[in-house]
């Protein structure tokens, strides 16, 4: 049978997971830099060593699936129509295939937008605008100004179907590599991602890691599959639904803290769960994913520490510790500097802790939904905008801080219900899970080829 | 096809008016796009730019659709949508009023058609075919 090697080629490391066909058991993992400026393979070849040398029984290796996230990841710009529907429509699809989306435009691209869009870095745009035989003025005025800016990236084009056959011949014998696939939104509020997350992972597979001097290291490892936020939520999809008769976990959500974001994944259809609820905006996806940009360990310190005022911020400091600094700004500030600085005074530790903190507490309080009170002469009717995750059975935590951290359920505890922001609809009571091995990502991995093992070793190792 | 938004405006929760208009716009041919109940002006004026719609039917059955109304011109006008037929109809003012000074309130504020209580929907789809054939 033998070994099934799982890589990930991270922004910073390169990480290994070996997995035990025949036993069906975790091997091991190791790690080393990610060498992507010189050659993406020294860095795997290190890692091998590393796991060889300390698994010298490990059977041969059979087979080999890699994810990455390096060098920046995936990067996508979101075009819509209206900000609230197709725009944000457009977004999800983007999030849902794992990209990272610092752009979303609404409406007629102006020329400014076109500028910034110009100057950015973005490896893939997504078109979308007007549902189907609705408007579709505004997605070919779009695209005429993408055309005219010619980027000299991918275009996927996910909007309205009358408009497509007009934009299929305004791209057409120009040197612009475009896709039309189906609409992201083809009714009012509808959500249709599929169709454009697996175009866009199929360009990723194709083209973008080639450009990021990624693809080298499929002459060693086989095709690169899928960027590595997608394999999280590929694995976090496994554990709720289960698989034939292996019972999955039921509704959940992922906590993944990294040095630059915080990933929220979530499983669940999150509809509302009394009478008196109505439901408002766009479907929600089952599996949903949400990146905030602004909140992380290191790359993101500094953004995150502006957030938050000294006041806010000692409330999420353990007040255990006295060494609280107020020249916490300072402090963020070289964090930022040297993303690899790892703690090792107990203020420090306590320092890194309250990022955790506000990373995980900030980013549920943007991924849930949240009721408004609506009063009517029947009396009380609640609107709610996004997923009612009041019931979540599970929530797990990985990335470094949480995985290295010896209370993480206890930072963990940040998910669940606020008092001073009730109509927030977060957790109330999980149980809570901590990835202790780091093997989310690789299970995502396992889980196209033997989404069995990838389970069973998902239920045995997150704890 | 003609596509034409429907919903129930403001704090208002009459479920069962709205289903029934549907049905009859359906038969009469139209592409109904059903925004429900508790919907604001915004919910109409996104639906309405998405789908492109040409007309939007506002109900109101709770007696505060005067207020509700008040601006949805102005509004679809700074949302770029200058040509969109305008219908509201119900119970859309407080307490009972001389239905002619109501309607004439609802015009000012840029209503093309406007429906007192009891109306047929069928009397409005007629009047809505006659309107979008000009």
């Amino acid at each position: 049978m033998g070994t099934h090697l799982l890589v990930d080629f991270g922004s910073t490391y390169t990480k290994l997971t070996a997995v035990d066909l025949e036993k069906e058991t975790l091997i091991g993992s190791a790690r080393a830099m990610t060498t992507v400026k010189t050659d993406v393979i020294e860095g795997f070849n290190l890692a091998l060593e590393k796991l060889k040398n300390a698994h010298e029984m490990m059977p041969e290796i059979v087979q080999i699936s890699a994810c990455s996230s390096a060098a920046g990841g995936l990067k996508m710009a979101a075009i819509g129509l209206v900000e609230e529907l197709t725009a944000e429509a457009a977004k999800r699809a983007c999030l849902g295939a794992g990209a990272l989306v610092n752009h979303v435009f609404s409406h007629h691209l102006s020329k400014k937008e076109i500028k910034i869009l110009k100057s950015a870095d973005i490896d893939i745009i997504l078109l979308a605008g007007g549902t189907d035989g609705g408007n579709n003025e505004c997605i070919i005025h779009n695209a005429k100004r993408l055309k005219e800016a010619d980027l000299g990236v991918p275009i996927i084009v996910a909007g309205n179907k009358d408009a497509a056959d007009t934009i299929d011949e305004l791209f057409q014998n120009t040197n612009l590599e475009y896709y039309i696939v189906d609409n992201v939104m083809p009714k009012l509020k509808k959500l249709n991602v599929d169709d454009a997350k697996h175009i866009i992972r199929k360009i990723f597979i194709d083209k973008i890691i080639e450009g990021k001097g990624i693809k080298k290291a499929e002459q060693k490892t086989g095709e690169i599959i899928m960027p590595t936020p997608e394999a999280v939520l590929v694995a976090s999809e496994l554990l709720a639904k289960g698989h034939e008769e292996i019972e999955g976990l039921g509704e959940l959500m992922v906590i993944d803290i990294g040095g630059a974001t915080t990933d929220v994944h979530t499983i669940g259809e999150g509809t509302p769960k009394r009478m008196e609820v109505i439901l408002k905006g766009l479907q929600e996806p089952f599996a949903k994913r949400t990146v905030e940009g602004d909140l992380g360990m290191r790359y993101s310190a500094n953004a995150l520490v502006s957030l938050v005022s000294p006041f806010e911020f000692k409330q999420y400091y353990d007040t255990d510790h006295n060494g609280f600094n107020d020249n916490f700004k300072e402090h963020a500030q070289k964090l930022h500097d040297h993303v690899d600085y790892l703690p090792d005074t107990s203020e420090d530790e306590a320092f890194d802790e309250a990022l955790a903190r506000i990373c995980t507490d900030y980013s549920v309080s943007r991924h849930v939904g949240s009721v408004e009170v609506v009063y009517t002469p029947l009396g009380n009717m609640y609107y709610q905008t996004g997923k009612d995750l009041t019931d979540v059975q599970y929530v797990i935590g990985t990335g470094g801080v949480l995985i290295n951290h010896p209370d993480a359920k206890g930072i963990l505890k940040e998910v669940e219900q606020k008092s001073n922001r009730k109509l927030e609809l977060r957790p109330k009571h999980s149980q809570f899970l901590i990835d202790k091995e780091y093997i989310m990502a690789a299970m995502g991995l396992l889980a196209q080829k033997n989404p069995r093992l990838a389970l069973k070793l998902l239920k045995r190792h997150l704890t | 096809m003609h596509t034409v938004i429907i919903g129930v405006i403001g704090a208002d929760v009459h479920a069962v008016g709205n289903k029934i208009i549907e049905h009859v716009l359906k038969d009469y041919g139209f592409n109904v796009v059903n925004i429900g109940v508790l919907s604001s002006q915004e919910d109409f004026i996104n639906a309405a730019i998405e789908t492109d719609a040409e007309a939007m039917l506002v109900s109101s059955l709770y007696g505060h659709g005067e207020m509700d109304c008040k601006y949805m011109r102005e509004n679809c006008e700074e949302a770029g949508l200058d040509n969109i037929l305008l219908y509201v109809g119900g119970n859309i003012v407080v307490g009972k009023q001389n239905f002619k000074d109501v309607e004439q309130r609802f015009k000012k504020m840029g209503f093309d058609r406007v429906y007192p209580p009891g109306s047929d929907i069928e009397k409005a789809c007629e009047d809505l075919l006659k309107d979008l054939s000009k």
